[in-house]
């Protein structure tokens, strides 16, 4: 069976020894990444699990100034963002040129209307003033009703550790916020060489791997929405 | 490229861990797309009944079958290598591993105040 000529592309290269070989290789490496990015997160996840147990109280009360709408609308931002992108795979793979070109357009416009609403969610909390620091407002907190809220008052001192609820808030929705930027970057590199036609030959490597950071991102979101927006409500309000 | 033939192992022979490419239809996304909107659905609208303890728990339950999901198909973890499986495992595993531990070092050092 030495007839059988094995099909070398041009973006195989010579230290591996099968095309699979290099494929596999790439796969391992973007993972060993995405896994210390597990740990980067997972720092700010247990941060949030421990002041959570402490200062439950001020995070309830915090957490219900968070729109679930918003929450939830951009969680369908992100879900239609990964089922794109995940499409844009399957099209470079197939090498279809076009569709791999619209996918990663789509997948960079949910992006954007998810980093957009992250806007509006900012700049209302900056309007309050909770955002923590010299100028935080505890107001809301320690006398709701004033502000035609059925929450719980706090007193004084728990009302202040509502800024830890808010300082782990921006921290890791901003954190979560720059991976999205940075990921709308390399999409806009990716749609620039996928409309020369870089992926549709049969390299998909660089395709493959942004969507693994892609998912990545979307998953760190599936935990942060449900922690941040909705396991502190309650029926009342 | 006579070097190649040496190397070519169509049988997959040399290192059988390797997996066969596999390629996930855009049908099967539509699926995992669907599943996850449904569950996004239900995770919210557990949000708004009073379940105690309960809530969280659901909560994380339900984030967690999403995070699989979007592991296992959208990132085609379940059709690569034993390779790519056990260091995806490993990580998240590590990552439970320390969260417990240091939990069990708060926890401990303030016996009676939690």
């Amino acid at each position: 069976m030495h007839e059988d000529h094995h099909e070398v592309l041009p973006q195989h290269l010579h230290h591996f020894a099968t095309e699979e070989q290099q494929r596999e290789t790439g796969t391992f490496g973007m993972w060993l990444f995405l896994l210390t990015e597990i740990m980067f997160f997972g720092g700010l996840f247990f941060a949030y699990l421990l002041f959570r147990n402490w200062y439950y109280d001020a995070f309830v009360a915090a957490s219900n100034q968070l729109s679930i709408p918003l929450g939830a609308f951009n969680t369908v931002m992100l879900i239609s963002s990964g089922f794109c992108m995940a499409v844009g795979v399957w099209a470079a793979e197939v090498r279809k040129q076009s569709l791999l070109v619209i996918m990663l357009i789509l997948t960079t416009f949910f992006g954007l209307v998810f980093i957009g609403v992250k806007y509006v969610e900012y700049k209302e909390k900056w309007e309050l003033h909770h955002i923590p620091g010299a100028h935080f407002d505890v107001s809301q907190f320690e006398n709701p009703a004033a502000y035609g809220l059925k929450e719980k008052p706090l007193a004084p001192d728990m009302a202040e550790k509502t800024q830890v609820f808010f300082f782990l808030y921006f921290a890791m929705t901003g954190m979560h916020a720059l991976h999205m930027i940075i990921g709308v970057g390399l999409l806009v590199w990716l749609i620039l060489r996928a409309r020369r036609g870089a992926f549709s030959s049969g390299y998909v490597a660089p395709i493959e791997n942004f969507g693994l950071y892609w998912h990545f991102v979307d998953i760190v979101w599936l935990f942060l929405f449900p922690l941040l927006y909705l396991i502190n409500r309650h029926p009342l309000h | 490229m006579s070097e190649h033939h040496e190397y070519h192992d169509p049988a997959n022979v040399t290192n059988p861990e390797h997996a066969e490419h596999h390629i996930v239809t855009p049908l099967q996304y539509s699926f995992v797309f669907l599943t996850l909107l449904v569950f996004t659905g239900v995770t919210v609208g557990a949000a708004y009944v009073e379940l105690g303890v309960l809530n969280p728990i659901i909560a994380l339950a339900i984030a967690s079958f999403k995070a699989v999901v979007v592991i296992l198909f959208f990132m085609h973890v379940k059709y690569q290598s034993r390779l790519i499986k056990i260091t995806v495992g490993a990580g998240f595993f590590t990552f439970l591993a320390l969260v417990t531990m240091t939990l069990l070092d708060y926890i401990s050092r303030a016996w009676g105040l939690w």
